[in-house]
């Protein structure tokens, strides 16, 4: 295996694979700093040809889009990886699958351009759905609290000992369903600018931890 | 008790308020969840500390994977909740549970601890209470689970005796399965709790102390301790495997950081050095060595399964293992430019280690040199048993500064009672002369750690008799060490004495200790390996409070004629070669490596038998003449 390693390899040699994956059961409680870890291992049990940062301790070079809230299960998480001479995206998206561990679900794989922008700086907002428990407010009950948020022109909160706006983040707010009740929020998530559900529910006078919150739909800026 | 389902639904409601809420919740790479009913034992493994620190732990490691292998059992694990998690735990009245079916530890048969350090004690009393369970034994009925518990620290188990059905002394990897068997032959014949501990009293290497009574003296020592009947043996001898099985290579991969995110091969048990103060090396003789192929393959396979990126080679003396070159070479050309760190802990402190170093070093981006010359004066180095002259460390020190290390740790103990204060001017001036090496070498990069624990007299040891070395005493030697180490390219951790002196206690303890350890677990004592938990204060006011001095446990010298309280267990070396070795200690007489030559320490004629059966070299003993064996 000496040869999947090249660490002064020139960048043409690379290719850029964009996973899409999603995230249930036990693997929601694993924070963003553990889940580079766990991708980490994930790539080496694959054994798919990684490249490998430069530098005194080399890294797999991978990258994560967006840092999923504790607790919330999603299928549409974007990680982008970089090969050299790797097999065709469909044996890669299998063999992640054969490694991932339990509640890790590798969905897709699809080679982009090398030189496409990282994801990060292109991440504008991200979508969720809440599952509210049965004891929730009725639906006008909920209505009203969701105009009344919505006609606020700011919403000052604290999130770990920093003061900040969360109006500006909440783009939408939507009752999905009533009973049981299910919301929609689309909530901004540019860098330095990230809307957070449990926030919301929060503001919506609601129990933050009581929810089911599942992440949609991550929306990008076109390149 | 709670099912499963109800548990898990009021986990729902708790995960998202703790730190680190993946510590308890299961479902890692490479759990094996079997089917409840589809066995008829169910053994919960428990490790009475964090997560972070059981997951990574070799012997439970070891135990899982065996009893999983076998039809008729399952085998779950559980860890103690950090504080967060207990009150939360409380609060919902979820019961310690275990981390694959999420089923309540009191829903299975059997329930064993692992305990290699004294500092789990009110761990392991606390899980009881969390798990639903009287912490006494007496007060536990045949729907209970049976209660056993095993490891280093289980080789004095008198202070444990009353929370503890059974003890398991020495090596698990058979005893485990005869364990298992008794069990399912009591379940079968469905008789009172006390006949099932008779039938594990039978089994090698087990103790059950409520068949024992221990009477003292009036001066408060031991006057005996023995079995109530016939069913329960004198003395209870470890079990030991005569050949290392194949290692765990399916490790579980925990999907939080814990303290060693790594694959651990043991590539040899046992030590031939004969360091007087080192339990590990008395108690787990005789030394057996893993083939290099095996090794070899081992870290393949478990590399595969794991995707860890670190390699632990563990032994008690790395250079010692005899194909060490062989090993490190096949290591090194199997295993290059994988991106992979190899650790290989406890080198000999000489430039061979140096060159095994080297050539690992590709696989170690980073890591530092460590060596343990443990004393710096010919007389500390004696009395212990480790020699290493100056110059030999000075020599490999100035080798491993100019092979690129730049920072080179050294381990020290001080607080033998026989140390002066110029033994540990020694150890300063040391660790000066070794970071002077270094600045010859490669200038103001040079660095020195130097770590100082403090010695504790432990049991089945040449100094099991001696006292500790009083606080004051450590106090002054420590604040010398800080005042004349001040160079910033030295940096200087010690360990606390205070938790050296609980450790003192608890593994010098006799039966009477275990009210003290129920006294304090009650008045709140945790987790005394952490700092931000242990208070000295409630260890005091337990020993007042059961009228017992605290002093006659750590700090009182020990006749040698005394019953000791662990003498009803033996760890296969006699009592009478720790006495002479103790007197060859104050005599200053350095013993040689025992693979050079027999010293009699009564391995060999302990386990004569299994020896036979086994080819010359599987142990490292030297041959010996062997007596004609008494037909069985």
């Amino acid at each position: 295996m000496s040869d999947i390693v090249a660490p002064a390899a020139p960048e043409a040699a690379l290719t850029r694979v964009r996973v899409t994956f999603g995230k249930v059961d036990t693997m929601r409680f694993v924070g963003n700093l553990d889940m580079h870890t766990v991708w980490e291992r994930t790539l080496r049990r694959a054994a798919l040809p990684l490249a490998y940062t430069k530098g005194f301790n080399p890294r797999p070079r991978f990258q994560i889009a967006a840092s999923l809230p504790m607790g919330a299960t999603s299928q549409c998480e974007i990680l982008d990886i970089w090969m050299e001479n790797p097999p065709a995206a469909d044996e890669i998206a299998a063999r992640l699958a054969r490694s991932a561990p339990p509640g890790l679900l590798v969905i897709a794989a699809q080679v982009v351009p090398l030189q496409s922008p990282a994801m990060q700086t292109r991440l504008l907002s991200a979508e969720y759905e809440v599952l509210l428990p049965t004891d929730a407010p009725d639906q006008p009950e909920l209505e009203r609290r969701i105009v009344e948020l919505q006609s606020a022109a700011s919403l000052p909160r604290t999130w770990r000992g920093k003061a900040y706006d969360l109006r500006p983040l909440v783009e939408e707010i939507v009752l999905v369903e009533a009973s049981p009740a299910r919301l929609r929020l689309r909530l901004s998530a540019r860098e330095g600018a990230t809307g957070r559900p449990e926030e919301v529910l929060a503001a919506l006078q609601l129990d933050p931890l009581s929810g089911q919150v599942q992440r949609h739909r991550l929306i990008f800026r076109e390149d | 008790m709670l099912d499963p389902r109800e548990i898990n639904a009021r986990l729902e409601r708790i995960l998202l308020t703790v730190q680190k809420p993946g510590r308890y919740t299961g479902g890692e790479l490479n759990q094996v969840v079997k089917d409840w009913d589809s066995v008829t034992t169910r053994v919960a493994l428990v490790f009475p500390d964090l997560y972070d620190i059981g997951v990574p732990n070799l012997g439970l490691a070891i135990l899982y994977d065996l009893l999983n292998r076998r039809a008729d059992t399952l085998a779950e694990r559980a860890y103690c909740p950090w504080s967060d998690m207990e009150s939360a735990m409380r609060a919902a009245q979820i019961p310690l549970y275990a981390l694959e079916s999420k089923h309540a530890l009191a829903d299975f048969d059997i329930i064993g601890f692992s305990l290699p350090y004294e500092t789990l004690y009110t761990n392991l009393l606390n899980c009881l209470d969390l798990a639903g369970l009287p912490v006494l034994s007496a007060e536990r009925e045949a729907s209970h689970p049976l209660v056993i518990a095993g490891g280093h620290a289980a080789f004095n188990p008198e202070p444990m005796a009353p929370f503890v059905d059974a003890f398991v002394i020495g090596e698990g990897e058979e005893v485990m399965h005869e364990i298992v068997d008794v069990f399912q032959a009591w379940k079968r014949r469905g008789t009172a709790r006390i006949d099932l501990l008779h039938a594990l009293a039978r089994v090698g290497g087990v103790y059950v102390p409520a068949l024992y009574t221990a009477s003292y003296r009036p001066d408060g020592t031991l006057s005996a301790l023995a079995p109530n009947g016939p069913e329960a043996p004198a003395l209870i001898t470890k079990r030991l495997v005569a050949e290392l099985p194949a290692p765990v290579t399916q490790f579980l991969v925990p999907n939080v950081d814990v303290v060693h995110n790594r694959v651990a091969i043991e590539i040899m048990r046992g030590c031939t050095r004969g360091c007087r103060f080192c339990h590990a090396g008395m108690i787990t003789r005789p030394v057996r060595e893993r083939p290099v192929e095996q090794v070899l393959q081992a870290i393949q396979s478990a590399l595969a399964a794991t995707g860890y990126e670190e390699v632990g080679l563990l032994s008690l003396s790395s250079s010692d293992y005899t194909n060490i070159v062989e090993l490190v070479q096949g290591v090194s050309a199997r295993f290059k430019g994988q991106n992979l760190s190899v650790s290989l802990p406890s080198l000999r402190i000489d430039s061979f280690s140096v060159s095994l170093m080297d050539e690992l070093k590709e696989l170690r981006p980073g890591g530092g040199f460590t060596l343990a010359p443990e004393a710096a004066s010919e007389r500390m180095r004696r009395t212990i048993n480790k020699f290493v002259t100056t110059q030999q460390l000075l020599d490999t020190a100035r080798d491993i500064y100019s092979h690129g290390w730049t920072t080179i740790k050294l381990y020290f103990m001080i607080g033998h009672p026989l140390e002066s204060l110029d033994d540990v001017q020694a150890i300063a001036d040391l660790c000066r002369a070794v970071l002077a090496e270094g600045r010859k070498v490669i200038g103001r990069k040079a660095k020195v750690n130097a770590g100082v624990s403090t010695f504790i007299p432990k049991p089945h040891t040449p100094f099991q008799w001696v006292a500790c070395d009083t606080m004051e005493s450590i106090g002054e030697k420590l604040a010398l060490l800080k005042s004349t180490l001040r160079d910033p390219a030295i940096k200087l951790t010690w360990s606390e004495p205070d938790v050296t002196l609980l450790e003192a206690w608890l593994s010098r303890g006799d039966r009477r200790m275990s009210a003290v350890i129920y006294h304090a677990w009650r008045n709140g004592a945790k987790f005394d390996a952490w700092q931000e938990h242990f208070n000295i204060q409630t260890w005091y006011a337990a020993f007042a409070a059961e009228g017992l001095d605290p002093n006659f446990y750590s700090h009182r010298q020990r006749g040698l004629d005394e019953v000791l309280p662990w003498d009803h267990i033996s760890s296969g070396v006699r009592k009478s070669y720790l006495l002479q070795d103790y007197q060859w200690s104050q005599d200053l007489r350095f013993r040689e490596d025992c693979r050079e030559q027999c010293f009699a320490c009564g391995i060999l004629p302990g386990f004569s038998d299994m020896r036979a059966g086994l080819p010359d070299d599987a142990w490292k003993c030297p041959p010996v003449k062997r007596k004609k064996r008494i037909p069985a």
